[in-house]
């Protein structure tokens, strides 16, 4: 590849810059305010679409001249939708609102916008530091994040390339075409990234690798084929911000020479994939993408390539074999895909998120990089919290963050005043870690050491009345139904596991069977073929290590400790406390299952109550009657009286 | 790199269980094990692969300095190198793949077509263990067995799911006649069921498949079974 001049690759890149620049003022000084929208599928699934609409409606109504764009998701997924208003002749900064549905759009429009009410009691916070209203650097939620990955998600508009290059985005790229291959793999050695898919290894040893390995051709693949349950930070990048990952892999295919880049991305995420075939377009109209990129002589085509939303295919053995037209199945490594990938090609394949960390480190150095986070695991990490917390959503911290931290500064502790249980970290392949490993720090190699994974970011943070022996359950029940079924332990070894869950979640848990699951978990761990199958029974052995008396539980006493577990369950009402005439229960109850005892009071039939606690959550508070008890027989007996059959 | 090609001039010596042997640059332990008549419990290695599956998770050795047991079919072979095949955890993890096996494997006995030549029988009797997978419960429901295929007859409930048919047929005739089809705990081999025309003729003259089956799996429907 012979490159051009580094002078006409910089003007090349300037006068990209400085059209895009002066496209973004244009367009804000035609409107004196400045809406917008979150519109990644998180908001749309809350609803932001409706808001979009109804903000667009009432603009136009009440001829505002205002101008309402989409943006991608800033990661607060508890306050979608989210809507930012610009309104500079209102004196303030902009501020951001929270959960704004139709209604309250149409009323933004209708007192701010129109009468200069700003609404304060909707509003979350500003986004600049101000002396009128709180900035969002007040709030732990974001100033213990670091964004560097995340730096643009939820601020840019993803279907304009100029929002990206306008904040100098592509520069990194056009910097790096001016210097050797080389100086691109130097500054990811130095500054120590590691790959964020899951596994942690080094990503500038292995663009050494591919770069060295024999033959002209090299492949550079995005692996976004996300699949862990509850876990979609790859999804919102690719919506926030795709022209970073974008731009990442760009890089990445200069540095290991190659002339052909593919982003696997799974087909249950249109939005991701139409984004990124809209920034694939709009780049290669700016001479991005394609040949002779920015005039240096580098070429690269970059195809999107729809998944079949197999959990598997997030290996990258198997991945490939999938882009090759094979059954999704993962072959055995080595030889590894750095020497012998998709179509026996030596193959780059990165994350997401390693892609997209790339631009920023680039742009400004090493150095910087290392700065963030700890020595062995440099930089930030990103994690998708859900479950019992406050403030469920997208974070990005610096390696290192304690875990507690994280759960109970960042996402807001536990809602309402349960205990913490455990943290599920690294989705079905992690491990379910208790409050003693809250002190944890979050990297790469402690998580490993404790028994958990880093993983891809997925994060279930789980309060009190979660039954472990049932979360262990469900995670092998998800790897069990997504086992390719090529190797024998992975097939046959987590079936049986599964089978020993399932009766001990049933109360029929036999002696031995914690033997069972300890012995074959472990033969599975080591003899299974690929990363699934060894990481499968990682939820299994964490539970079991650190949760040892909730199985015991299970399988001695048949009782459920936390009370998930139906069959190890029973209702039943406290006629201390029950109120005469009250028949709440009796109304909400599904089955009929409540029926009045001769003192007008309440009684639940064992025989047809399902356990679904309706009861339960509709007794008045201030008589709160309805009890949970495990096992079933610490239930007192109620006898239904012969007045009181069903029905009556 | 598995096997690909085998240059026969380089011997390597290597010692299996402190015995000496000798194989080619490139050959697997496996197959080098195999050559030096040293028998390593193994079901989907088929000779002359190329990519070997790796996928029956029975032919673990101990490479002495490595930390825990490898596939021996996809490690090859390197000068000096000491190869273990009786330690512990190599016997462990044996045993617990084919208790894996067994507990999803229908012993027929006598009606099986491959009882005396099962590869199941034989791993079972080498490793010292019978055929019963206590403590792993037979998970034993019976699926029906196959016989759309003109010629041969597709027994699921035998079935290891090695490939090594899968293989045989793609190798021969490059047109395969037999596939996996499902996926994880459903997965099947299924022959095509090839009507009347030259495919069906080709699989009544080549049975490699049968041949090839190590369980009694697939069985031919052209002569009478013994």
């Amino acid at each position: 590849m012979r490159l051009s001049d580094p002078a006409q690759i910089q003007h090349n890149y300037a006068q990209l810059a400085a059209a895009a620049r002066e496209s973004v003022a244009r367009q804000a000084q035609r409107h004196s305010i400045n809406i917008r929208v979150g519109t990644a599928s998180c908001g749309i699934a809350a609803g932001a679409q409706e808001t979009f609409a109804a903000l667009g409606e009432a603009v136009a109504h009440r001829k505002i001249n205002a101008r309402i764009s989409q943006v991608g998701c800033l990661g607060h997924c508890y306050a979608e939708p989210l809507v930012t208003i610009h309104h500079p002749q209102s004196g303030l900064p902009p501020l951001l609102y929270a959960n704004i549905d139709a209604d309250r759009a149409r009323m933004l429009v209708r007192y701010f916008l129109e009468q200069g009410d700003p609404c304060l009691e909707h509003l979350l916070a500003a986004l600049e530091p101000n002396e009128v209203v709180p900035s969002v650097m007040d709030f732990t939620r974001f100033n213990q994040e670091k964004r560097i990955v995340m730096r643009h998600c939820g601020t840019i508009d993803p279907e304009r390339i100029d929002a990206y290059l306008a904040l100098d985005g592509y520069g990194a790229l056009a910097a790096a075409l001016c210097r050797p291959t080389d100086a691109v793999i130097e500054t990811i050695e130095a500054a120590g990234l590691r790959g964020r898919g899951g596994a942690g290894y080094p990503t500038g040893r292995k663009w050494r690798m591919v770069r060295e390995a024999p033959g002209r051709q090299k492949v550079v693949i995005c692996n976004a084929d996300e699949g862990d349950p509850g876990a979609y930070m790859d999804r919102a990048l690719l919506e926030s911000d795709p022209h970073q990952v974008l731009e990442g892999i760009l890089l990445c295919a200069y540095a290991v020479g190659a002339g052909r880049a593919l982003i696997y991305v799974r087909a249950e995420y249109p939005l991701a994939v139409k984004r990124l075939q809209t920034a694939i377009v709009q780049a290669a109209a700016r001479g991005l993408v394609g040949r002779s990129i920015l005039g240096s002589g580098f070429d690269l085509q970059v195809q999107v390539f729809q998944g079949s939303g197999a959990f598997v295919c997030g290996e990258e053995t198997a991945l490939i074999r999938s882009v090759e037209g094979f059954r999704g199945i993962p072959r055995p490594r080595p030889p590894y895909p750095a020497s012998h990938g998709l179509d026996a090609l030596p193959t780059v394949v990165n994350n997401v998120k390693t892609l997209a960390a790339v631009p920023p480190i680039m742009a400004n150095g090493s150095d910087w990089f290392r700065s963030i986070g700890t020595r062995e695991s440099p930089g930030t990490a990103i994690f998708s919290v859900v479950g019992s917390v406050n403030h469920p959503g997208l974070v990005e911290i610096p390696m290192g963050t304690r875990l507690r931290q994280l759960i109970f500064e960042v996402c807001g502790g536990i809602p309402n005043r349960k205990q913490f249980k455990a943290v599920q970290i690294g989705g079905p392949s992690g491990g379910c870690l208790p409050e003693t490993l809250l002190d944890l720090p979050i990297d790469f190699d402690s998580l490993t050491a404790a028994g958990a994974m880093m993983g891809s970011g997925g994060m279930v943070v789980m309060d009190e009345d979660t039954c472990m022996v049932e979360v262990a359950r469900f995670f092998l029940d998800f790897i069990q139904k997504e086992s390719c079924g090529r190797c024998t332990f992975c097939r046959i070894g987590t079936y049986h596991l599964l089978q020993v869950l399932q009766r001990m979640t049933r109360g029929e848990g036999q002696p031995g069977d914690l033997d069972l699951l300890k012995d074959l978990g472990r033969d599975i761990q080591m003899g299974s073929l690929c990363g699934l199958g060894k990481t499968a029974v990682n939820p299994v052995l964490t539970s079991l290590k650190y949760f040892q008396a909730e199985y015991q539980a299970h399988l001695v006493e048949k009782r459920c400790p936390a009370g998930a577990c139906r069959p190890l369950t029973a209702y039943y009402i406290d006629l201390d406390k029950c109120a005469r005439g009250c028949d709440v229960c009796v109304g909400c109850c599904p089955v009929d299952a409540v029926f009045t005892t001769s003192t007008r009071k309440k009684g639940i039939d064992p025989e047809l109550c399902v356990r679904c606690g309706e009861c339960m959550s509709a007794c008045p508070s201030q008589y709160d009657a309805v009890r949970k008890v495990s096992p079933p027989q610490r239930a007192p007996t109620v006898k239904r009286p012969e007045s009181a059959q069903k029905g009556t | 790199m598995p096997q690909t090609d085998l240059d026969p001039a380089p011997h390597i010596t290597f010692t299996v269980d402190d015995q000496p042997a000798t194989g080619h640059r490139g050959q697997s332990v496996l197959a080098a094990c195999l050559q030096n008549g040293v028998y390593i419990p193994h079901l989907c290695y088929l000779e002359g692969d190329q990519h070997p599956p790796a996928a029956c998770r029975l032919c673990f050795v101990q490479i002495q300095g490595q930390p825990q047991p490898a596939a021996a079919c996809t490690t090859p072979i390197t000068a000096g190198m000491h190869v273990l095949t009786t330690t512990a955890s190599v016997r462990q993890l044996q045993k617990s793949a084919l208790r894996l096996l067994l507990s999803v494997h229908r012993i027929d006995g006598k009606r099986c077509s491959a009882n005396g030549t099962c590869q199941l029988q034989r791993i079972a009797r080498h490793l010292g263990v019978g055929l019963n997978p206590r403590p792993l419960p037979r998970l034993t429901e019976f699926k029906p067995i196959d016989h759309t295929h003109p010629w041969i007859s597709h027994d699921p409930n035998h079935c290891v799911l090695c490939g090594r048919c899968v293989r045989i047929c793609r190798r021969i005739h490059d047109l395969p006649q037999v596939a996996m089809t499902g996926r994880g705990f459903d997965t099947q081999v299924r022959l095509l069921p090839a009507g009347p025309g030259p495919s069906g003729e080709l699989c009544r003259q080549c049975l490699a498949c049968v041949k090839h089956c190590p369980v009694g799996a697939l069985i031919s429907r052209i002569k009478p079974l013994a």
